[in-house]
């Protein structure tokens, strides 16, 4: 059967970049974006992707909601598409790309291409969860989450080579993160993660022919997951991060723990879950405890980001020598620089986490990195 | 640069059979009068006990000798050969003189049995000896053991000897970690793991290596070994391992040199003068010796006197009355059978005699400026560029580039690169070990061998085919065109239901089970 794609633009989407507004999340910051002279660019963007889509070879059928939050993009890259005309009319906010994407859901497409930036990939993905794949086209001021292309080409090259089934091409999960977009424009980066979503991913040309070896992270951190689970002493608290690094430890436990927040084991099961600061402060009047974390991909966040229920306090009472860090090594060496951050908004705290730290990899293997503290 | 047009370049395409669908049934290549040993020790399968007989006979191809040879040519012009420009980096391909492989093809070296007795032996254990001398000269390293097959094996020497090391000084089980770089090649950590040792990997910092300050904060009383190359494979030469090996040694572990790229730094730096415990060279690469399909290998590994009682057994020394065979105090046993592969020490041996250190030092010199006048065609070609860019100064015998750029601007990355630079009839580049820190990387190297036209010539292809992937991708991407196998599909190699390492394999996974009972 002919592989279908539903395309779904943010017209407004990287609009604020440009004029320094840091994303354009409502109206109000819509308008004086406008005003600030700003130029939607995702349509044009998004026809890039859908070009390089064309140009790979794409034989796939394209369905798309009508306007500027897709018919148009399909227009400008001059591609027959199935236009859906029947969707409740634009409103300009972030219900258009929801309702665009459960519509595309229920046509049953094989992969949502969306063009936008972190809050339209929380959007799509928030309607579809992980029940579809779906991939980014990079046109958004915050991209932090792991679902967009390196580029608008590459994004559409990615996606037809999806379509055609190539076997180097395999879905994972990628964690969709968003930033607070009020805090960022007070100066302060507070990103957390908002869920899960399948994507496509193309192995480099070197994994895809070496027999039995993964180059991915996936099975040397399930193995440190369960060493980790079992040789934690019995009667110690163990803290854990979130994220899907940690996820493998509360499995590890016997759990499904939460997955984005902060859960606490004890005696080798799960004994809280998605516990606040002030929880983890009464649990740690009662027993010695050490905490587990991981670091979020790209920017290399050990502590202030998504999990401050780690707060200053449960750090200082835990100690340095108590935390476990655990990272994929390919996440760690894909940090450009090879640096992770703190930001747990107590200097004392952030300066004593400061200098270099060994990660966990797998069983037995650290690698040695420099955890900087903010200016 | 000088203008060059690669040549044009198209190989034989036979659609060969494997060798076990060819022949018929009866032939033979030569068939000799039948022995008249049953007469002396009765039937031949009478020597075997009973359980390990054959039920059936082999299912071999039966082949005239006229036939069997013609086949193997078809396959060899179906290959590239050893002898087109092979710009293959970190393996330092070097032309393995005529005269060096037809001494170790003597009849001295080629016929002797190492189970003879060593007096029959002398010259050439005189040869391993006197070889020795050389690398001991070359590293200030007080002993040398050649029983290594390969690198990889040498390193797992020295993973051996800082265990027998660690025994002997009862620090065995307190000291568990062995410290290396990611950018070390990934036998280090492999061998340090196969060991029984935690491994513990620096990342590279400002300056393109990891800093003293990372190593600091990966040494201290558990620390067994520091494992290390340098320069490293992206071309950058750490300036501060002296005091790296110095901190390493204060902390109570063992310094080892994995001297992989030696071929920059030869005659001018030795292992034991940067305070190293222990180094290990490659004969197969560096001194000349036969590559990659061109033979075995040899790992030399060296050490202080101090760990030369770990070292495998047995140990070439000379007293009085001539060379013996000795098996060092606290030897750590064998790495490898008998005295290793001392064919490639005897090629190696004669490559070094006919440099000189003055050669041998020249080479050094002549390695950096090729790889540097290369870097100047190379990153004049759009869509390349080099890993660390922001780091100055001349790299050392190789350089590590990206094709990143031309990947974002065309689609075309390093392997579709590598696939259509074969279609000009030269080696495509070696690429990088994982994990790739830099995208779509290759690392080309030089050396001493090639000459200005050669690198004009590979520096030309690559120009030629990043054009091609600006101009008509497809024609890239579809690549290669002009060999005997258009594309290689891999991903059959992560399928254990399609993968077959063995004929057998082979016909029960793809010709169902029927046939392969009508075969046996």
């Amino acid at each position: 059967m002919r592989r279908r794609v539903g395309i779904i633009v943010n017209p407004i989407a990287g609009m604020g970049g440009r004029v320094g507004l840091k994303g354009t999340d409502g109206a109000e910051i819509q308008r004086r974006a406008r005003e600030l002279g700003a130029v939607p660019q995702a349509g044009a963007r998004c026809a890039l992707a859908l070009r390089a889509m064309a140009e790979e070879g794409g034989a796939a059928e394209l369905v798309a909601p009508a306007g500027e939050i897709g018919e148009a993009a399909l227009a400008e890259a001059r591609l027959e598409a199935r236009i859906l005309r029947d969707l409740p009319p634009p409103t300009g906010s972030a219900a258009d790309t929801r309702a665009a994407a459960e519509r595309l859901r229920a046509e049953g497409v094989d992969l949502i291409l969306f063009a936008g930036g972190d809050g339209t990939a929380r959007d799509v993905a928030g309607a579809v969860g992980t029940a579809l794949p779906l991939l980014g086209v990079p046109t958004g001021v915050k991209m932090h989450s792991a679902v967009f292309g390196t580029s608008p080409r590459a994004a559409g090259r990615l996606a037809a080579r999806f379509l055609e089934g190539a076997p180097s091409v395999r879905l994972r999960e990628a964690e969709v993160m968003d930033l607070d977009e009020a805090a960022l424009r007070e100066g302060r980066v507070a990103a957390r993660l908002f869920g899960l979503a399948r994507v496509p991913h193309e192995r480099g040309f070197l994994q895809a022919c070496k027999a039995g070896a993964r180059a991915d992270d996936e099975a040397a951190l399930d193995a440190l997951a369960r060493r980790i689970a079992r040789e934690w002493p019995s009667d110690r608290l163990m803290i854990l991060g979130c994220g899907t690094t940690l996820r493998r430890v509360k499995r590890a436990l016997g759990g499904e723990g939460t997955l984005l927040g902060v859960d606490v084991a004890l005696g080798g099961r799960l004994i809280a879950t998605d516990v606040t600061e002030a929880q983890l402060l009464r649990l740690l009047g009662a027993a010695p405890a050490g905490i587990v974390a991981g670091a979020t991909g790209g920017q290399g966040f050990l502590f202030g980001r998504g999990n401050q229920q780690i707060s200053a306090e449960v750090i200082r009472r835990v100690g340095r020598d108590g935390i476990t860090v655990m990272a994929g090594q390919n996440k760690l060496a894909a940090l450009d620089p090879p640096v992770l951050h703190v930001d747990t908004g107590d200097a004392e705290v952030d300066a004593m986490l400061a200098g270099y730290m060994q990660v966990h990899t797998a069983p037995g293997q650290r690698m040695v990195m420099r955890v900087a503290a903010p200016d | 640069m000088s203008d060059v047009t690669p040549r044009e370049y198209h190989q034989a395409r036979w659609n060969e059979p494997v060798v076990m669908e060819l022949g018929a049934p009866g032939r033979r290549g030569i068939t000799f009068a039948a022995p008249d040993s049953a007469a002396a020790v009765g039937p031949a399968a009478d020597l075997l006990p009973p359980a390990m007989r054959r039920k059936s006979a082999p299912v071999l191809p039966e082949m005239t000798e006229h036939d069997t040879l013609r086949h193997y040519v078809r396959l060899s012009q179906q290959v590239l050969g050893m002898v087109g420009i092979s710009l293959f980096g970190t393996c330092t391909m070097k032309y393995n003189p005529r005269v060096n492989e037809a001494l170790g093809l003597r009849p001295q070296m080629a016929e002797i049995h190492p189970l003879q007795d060593p007096s029959t032996l002398q010259g050439l254990l005189e040869i391993v000896w006197n070889f020795e001398q050389i690398l001991k000269a070359l590293s200030g390293m007080d002993r040398f053991t050649f029983q290594a097959a390969g690198g990889a094996d040498a390193a797992y020497t020295h993973v051996c000897v800082t265990r027998g090391w660690l025994e002997a000084t009862g620090q065995l089980g307190q000291r568990d970690e062995i410290v290396t770089s990611i950018q070390a090649h990934p036998c280090n950590p492999a061998t340090a793991a196969a060991g029984g040792f935690k491994v513990i990997t620096l990342p590279l910092e400002e300056g393109g290596y990891p800093s003293v300050e990372a190593l600091k904060a990966a040494i201290g009383p558990r620390t067994a070994a520091l494992m290390i190359n340098n320069p490293d494979d992206m071309g950058i030469y750490n300036p501060h391992m002296k005091e790296w090996v110095r901190l390493v040694k204060e902390a109570g572990g063992l310094a080892f040199y994995d001297h992989a790229n030696f071929n920059g730094v030869m005659g001018k730096i030795r292992a034991r003068d940067l305070g190293f415990d222990a180094c290990m060279f490659m004969l197969h690469k560096t001194f000349g010796g036969p590559k990659g399909g061109g033979g075995p290998a040899t790992g030399a590994y060296g050490c202080t006197e101090e760990l030369a009682r770990f070292l495998p057994k047995p140990m070439v020394n000379r007293t009085a009355s001539g060379f013996t065979l000795d098996v060092p105090e606290n030897s750590v046993g064998k790495v490898r059978e008998f005295m290793g592969n001392l064919h490639i020490v005897m090629r190696a041996y004669a490559w070094a005699r006919g440099m000189g250190a003055e050669g041998i030092n020249e080479a050094s010199d002549i390695s950096v400026l090729a790889n540097n006048y290369m870097e100047k065609g190379l990153l004049a070609i759009r869509g390349v560029t080099k890993s660390h860019p922001d780091i100055g100064g001349p790299r050392m015998e190789m350089t590590r580039y990206s094709l990143g750029t031309l990947k974002e601007e065309t689609g075309i990355g390093v392997g579709e690169v590598a696939n259509r630079m074969t279609d000009y009839g030269v080696d495509a580049p070696w690429l990088a070990h994982e994990p790739w820190l830099f995208p779509e990387p290759f690392t080309p190297e030089a050396g001493e061998l090639w000459s200005k036209e050669d690198i004009d010539t590979w520096v030309a292809v690559v120009r030629k085919v990043c054009e091609e992937a600006y101009a008509n991708p497809d024609l890239v991407k579809s690549a290669p065109h002009n060999a005997a196998i258009a594309k290689v599909q891999g991903e059959g190699c992560e399928d254990p239901a399609r993968w077959a390492t063995t004929w057998r394999a082979y016909l029960r996974k793809h010709r169902g089970g029927a046939a392969q009972q009508a075969a046996e």
